[in-house]
């Protein structure tokens, strides 16, 4: 580790003073003058000493989330940890989705969002706050209502108790008294020994809406008068309309308009379908602009030759290129390659807007509040405060609903301005498949030595890629010295003990647009490293694990995921004939996560039997909820590997629906075992830290069958042969 | 020309292009958002109702041609296997975005029609083509044996 290398954690640590509130004005974000207590209907708001919960005069307790929830059980998470402070009656707590605010900022980045794993860790102490705050104040409301001293009461699920006088009161009866009394700045959070909620399986919240139908995703609003919309998009990336004919379009019944947009020709119609069939008849002159010779099999010459030149250096411990240059062609050398990836949710973009003079309402499913309400504001001319956004249940955000640019919202209000309506932009697969913000396209050039008893003596990884963050407000805080942390990140804090290692970067300009993507730079660099650690197993006649474990001495927590995925795995024990197991680990977001894969080959594909599935996140605050998202990075993961690739034609993108960008499905899921590790470490990262090791997990197994490493995602039937 | 169709046990009539699919039909003009629109290809199964009780991609399904039609969403799968379904999918807390699993549910109810006690190749062969990008289809399949059992009278 060296100075110039920075650790997620320390980046964020960075951010929260200074950069959080730099970001916060450039994206024009603003906090609500006096926030005070948050009232969504006053009749129910008997309570709310603080932004973050309510309680009404029947004991309902309502705590309001800040975050999307995206399927990362986030609703529950958050109001689990308000409630244990609180001493709440579980059955009593729902939730509901907080308005944009800087009251609801993301404590280290400083806007309001969803992402990089940081929700429970980064929420902990306020909304701690907020249920202990909430529950002093009903305790002194008890307090004068029974005429005791304060100390004579304890609370227990949702009632405070005068055990003396066998006197309870239910929080509910003591709402309207607890709401006179002031807000006090100390009141004491619980001890951990104390828990009832935070650290046992709860069920979800959003669970029975969910399979009733009943939940409402962006797609699912509806206003009076609303009008559909579908944008016809530049077939290339920067393309820009030159002119079009729209008469066809228009004869389509229930068409009301045809309106150019930065992006585009938007279709404005009564329904979805006569806003599809008009699209399909524009006659839209498009100047291509100079992305139509992008290609991505030109890219890939394009990154492997520059993957062969040194690049800007990311961390450099002793001298790697030297001893790797010194040692001629007993180096160890391999080019990995994988490709743009999109999001593809389930539920494709979407945003609704209702335009006034004075107010903007946006309902959509974000993972970017603050950001989308500023930029909102900039297109329709009007003061952050004057933008309201409903953000709804997100049909799958993975990252593509937190864009610094704000893409589909920013759209949505340009229609909105010329619909004379309420409208509902609506995406459809094509168009989100097609639509850009991709998981940047990547190679990486490895080359190491061995020393004469097999360990890795020197270590170089030269990395290909756009900057996911360049060109956008972001780019201060993550871009340093030339280097965005992200595309190096999980390469350049690499765990093992190497004694020269070498990280380094060549940043490409692509017209194609990127974003973070469900785990960021540690999805390129896991699969690689891990990848590349078997190479050099196999060159070392040395076990995979045994070679890790060795160069994982003095990291403890590595190890011990690894070394219980191993051993839950039965790792060395024998397998069906045909069979192998893959092992990897990787480090993001806060938490250790390493996977044994048990796969085979069959009729010329991966078959994968099981995974098992190590996790160290520090405290746990919904086991069942760990285990779901682990479930879910093994089904993610194995999508990516096996499936997954944007590739661009004369800057057209190939892909067009889950035909040719296929997606898992249930007969290729395999068993999955996942281990929690107890840890009284603080909470980190679930969501995205089971993504990374997936790939190189299998790929390894498929090494271990086939004797050729698998160098390039996804997994080709011609690297199994 | 209005078309008739039965929807959800009711009878109703719906005058538009007769080339629109029931998706948007359901969405747009009978208030039934339950039933999702995901790729408008029938690749993704997040828009499986049932039509006479069969399993449909309604988002490939002209509104022309289900004319007279008995349609099942979502908001009206009750009796046993409906029940049984959103039972074990609450028990085993199933969904995350959630967005597909109206569909899963509405493909999983035809499976216990079918079968009722589904094998794992069964589920496999009936539900395969159910996307769900979370990949929940561990529980999918577990709820799918528990719903099963709930349905055959061993739900506590």
């Amino acid at each position: 580790m060296t100075g110039q290398s920075m650790h997620r954690r320390e980046l964020l640590r960075g951010l929260a003073f200074g950069g959080g509130l730099l970001l916060a004005v450039r994206f024009g974000a603003t906090a609500s003058a006096d926030p005070g207590p948050l009232v969504a209907s006053p009749e129910d708001a008997a309570f709310a000493p603080n932004a973050f919960v309510r309680i009404a005069g029947d004991g309902r307790v309502t705590v309001i989330i800040n975050k999307a929830e995206m399927g990362q059980g986030v609703s529950t998470a958050l109001a689990m940890i308000v409630a244990e402070d609180l001493d709440a009656d579980w059955k009593q707590v729902g939730f509901e989705f907080a308005p944009a605010d800087l009251v609801y900022a993301h404590p280290g980045f400083g806007i309001q969002m969803t992402g990089g794993s940081t929700s429970v860790a980064g929420m902990t102490p306020s909304l701690q706050k907020a249920g202990a705050t909430a529950r002093a104040m009903l305790v002194a409301a008890a307090a004068q209502k029974l005429g005791v001293p304060l100390l004579e009461l304890t609370t227990e699920s949702g009632s405070v108790v005068h055990a003396a006088s066998k006197r309870r009161l239910g929080y509910g009866e003591l709402v309207a008294d607890a709401a006179k009394l002031a807000v006090p700045t100390d009141a004491p959070v619980k001890d951990r020994k104390d828990y009832r909620i935070v650290g046992r399986s709860t069920k979800r919240l959003d669970t029975p809406d969910k399979v009733r139908g009943k939940a409402q995703f962006g797609i699912d609003v509806t206003l009076p008068g609303m009008v559909i919309a579908l944008v016809a998009r530049a077939p290339v990336f920067g393309g820009k309309v030159r002119s079009f004919r729209a008469e066809k379009a228009k004869a389509i019944a229930g068409v009301r308009d045809v309106v150019q947009i930065s992006s585009g020709v938007a279709v404005i119609a009564d329904r979805f379908w006569a806003a599809k069939r008009a699209r399909d008849l524009l006659e839209i002159d498009w100047d291509l602009g100079a992305g139509a010779s992008t290609s991505s099999e030109k890219l890939r010459a394009e990154y492997a030759a520059l993957a062969q030149k040194p690049g800007m250096v990311g961390r450099r411990d002793g001298d790697a290129p030297s001893v790797v240059e010194a040692a001629g062609s007993k180096a160890i050398e391999a080019l990995y390659e994988l490709p743009y990836l999109a999001h593809a949710p389930m539920e494709t973009l979407n945003c609704t807007v209702r335009l006034t003079a004075d107010a903007c309402e946006i309902w959509t499913g974000t993972q970017f509040q603050t950001v989308d309400q500023g930029a909102a504001a900039a297109v329709a001319g009007l003061k952050s405060e004057q933008v309201k956004i409903h953000t709804t249940f997100l049909g799958g955000g993975f990252g593509r609903r937190a864009n610094p640019k704000a893409d589909f919202v920013v759209e949505a209000v340009e229609v909105a301005k010329l619909a004379h309506a309420p409208v509902k932009v609506i995406w459809t697969r094509d168009d989100d498949l097609r639509g850009g913000y991709y998981r940047p396209m990547w190679t990486s050039r490895m080359r190491a030595t061995l020393d004469a008893r097999g360990r890795v003596e020197a270590w170089v990884h030269t990395i290909v890629g756009q900057s996911f963050m360049a060109g956008t407000p972001f780019e201060a805080a993550f871009v340093k010295n030339g280097i965005d942390s992200l595309s190096i990140e999980g390469s350049e804090d690499t765990p093992y003990a190497i004694p020269n290692v070498q990280v380094e970067l060549h940043t490409t300009n692509v017209v194609v647009p990127t974003l973070w993507w469900r785990s960021v730079g540690h999805s390129h660099t896991a699969f690689v490293i891990e990848s590349f650690v078997d190479e050099l197993a196999a060159r070392a006649k040395a076990d995979p694990l045994e070679f890790r474990r060795e160069m994982l001495k003095d990291k403890p927590r590595h190890r011990a995921v690894l070394e219980r995925a191993a051993k839950e795995s039965g790792w060395g024990t024998p397998l069906p004939a045909g069979r192998a197991r893959g092992i990897a680990q990787h480090f993001s977001f806060g938490s250790y996560v390493a996977i044994v894969m048990d796969a085979s080959i069959e009729r010329g594909r991966p078959r994968v039997h099981r995974a098992t599935v190590a996790i160290d996140c520090g405290r746990v605050v919904n086991p069942d909820t760990v285990v779901a998202q682990m479930q879910s990075a093994v089904g993610f993961g194995l999508t990516t590997a096996l499936y997954s690739a944007i590739t661009l034609k004369d800057g057209r993108v190939d892909q067009s629906n889950f035909h040719d960008y296929p997606m898992l499905r249930i007969h290729e899921m395999p068993t999955v075992d996942v281990h929690i590790l107890e840890s009284n470490e603080p909470s980190s990262g679930v969501g995205e830290p089971g993504v990374p090791p997936i790939a190189p997990a299998l790929g390894n197994a498929l090494f271990a069958l086939t004797k050729k490493p698998i160098r390039r995602l996804p997994i080709r039937s011609e690297d199994l042969a | 020309m209005p078309i008739d169709l039965e929807v959800n046990g009711k009878r109703v009539s719906v005058d538009v292009d007769p080339t629109t699919p029931l998706l948007w039909v359901l969405r747009e003009d009978l208030a039934l958002p339950g039933t999702k629109f995901g790729c408008g290809a029938a690749q993704c199964g997040a828009c499986t109702v049932h039509v006479d009780g069969a399993s449909a991609r309604s988002c490939v399904l002209p509104i022309s041609a289900v004319a007279g039609k008995r349609i099942t969403t979502i908001e009206g799968l009750d009796g046993k296997f409906g029940a049984a379904l959103m039972q074990a999918w609450t028990e085993q807390d199933v969904p995350q975005c959630g967005y597909c699993q109206t569909g899963q549910i509405m493909s999983a109810a035809v499976l216990l029609k079918e079968a009722a006690k589904p094998t794992d190749g069964d589920i496999d062969a009936c539900m395969s083509g159910n996307v769900c990008r979370c990949a929940t289809y561990v529980r999918i399949r577990s709820a799918i044996h528990r719903a099963a059992e709930i349905a055959s009278g061993g739900g506590r």
